[in-house]
């Protein structure tokens, strides 16, 4: 079994609105060094199969189809071996 | 002959009565709910994609929506030249599925807008505005994301084959960043596909046909759908 983490981030040239205003806030609490916030999703789930390729396969896939909309995101993502869906990285 | 509407209801949608009482109570059409699993369109005419907020918008706005059972069906009525009218989130709906191309963003103001708006009418020729003589249009939107984005070839591509229905405009059609209210590309706010049967818009024609409201021009884009059955 492995543990699927994905990233899925906003294109660079995507305006991300949210980004602006967390960062409003952080130039209010003072955090002056704080540039350029970007703001994206992070998902975790397990993928129940033995064989990596399988593994990075499906997680491609479920991150094309669903998890991220490729006109305006990109994605990553890492597979961790485990044993059950209990074991902690 | 009287077109039958076709509402589908998603978990979430909160526009499908309106759309209901719209064209079926104020305008004399035919209208029935379809149920988002169901997997039968139950001999619509046209297909609304009414607007709310389908599966609490989660991942992002339509994304879950795009694979409903009864979208299968939606898609594949589309695909055979059907007439498909989505409306705020039904709008993008169909952009995730794809049968209209771009996103949509979160607003560029970062804020929800709640109010009448005047639409540029661009493209008169198509089974959704045929029957619009005005130059502008006034309809009211409410949305948090309606920032209309693609690539540029798509836009051109939009451009050259009269794709852009509506743009946010002033009351007499000047268009300009003052006019827009989401900061939507080309202050795009209504696009058909290429062959022109499948129609997206944020602002809500639903909300502007009673004369109770005292604005009635969102009558003229359900009235034009319906000449198309005559």
């Amino acid at each position: 079994m492995y543990k699927a983490t994905v990233i899925v981030k906003r294109r660079p040239k995507i305006l991300d609105p949210q980004g602006k205003a967390v960062e409003q806030g952080a130039k209010l609490l003072g955090f002056n060094n704080v540039k350029h916030t970007r703001i994206g999703k992070y998902i975790e789930f397990f993928v129940d199969t033995k064989d990596l390729q399988e593994a990075e396969k499906e997680v491609r896939e479920y991150s094309e189809k669903l998890l991220s909309n490729p006109i305006m995101e990109d994605f990553e993502f890492t597979l961790t071996e485990v044993k059950d869906t209990k074991e902690k990285e | 002959m009287k077109p039958k509407f076709g509402i589908v209801v998603f978990p979430g949608s909160n526009c499908d009565y309106d759309a209901y009482y719209s064209v079926k109570k104020v305008l004399g059409y035919d209208a029935e709910f379809l149920w988002h699993k169901e997997k039968d369109l139950k001999g619509s005419d046209v297909i609304i994609l009414p607007g709310g907020f389908s599966y609490g918008d989660y991942l992002r706005t339509g994304a879950i929506a795009k694979f409903s059972p009864i979208l299968e069906k939606v898609v594949a009525f589309a695909n055979n030249g059907g007439i498909v009218f989505g409306i705020c989130n039904g709008f993008q709906i169909l952009l995730e599925t794809g049968l209209l191309p771009g996103v949509m963003l979160q607003n560029e103001s970062l804020k929800f807008v709640c109010k009448d708006i005047y639409l540029k009418v661009e493209n008169k020729d198509t089974i959704f505005t045929k029957g619009i003589k005005k130059e502008t249009i006034k309809i009211p939107i409410k949305h948090g994301e309606g920032n209309y984005y693609t690539d540029d070839v798509t836009l051109k591509d939009m451009l050259a084959n009269g794709q852009i229905i509506f743009t946010y405009s002033s009351s007499d059609g000047i268009i300009n960043k003052k006019y827009n209210p989401n900061g939507s590309l080309r202050n795009i706010a209504g696009i058909t596909n290429k062959r022109k049967n499948v129609m997206g818009m944020m602002p809500h024609p639903e909300n502007a046909c009673d004369p109770v409201l005292r604005k009635t021009d969102g009558a003229l884009i359900f009235q034009s759908i319906a000449m198309h059955f005559n």
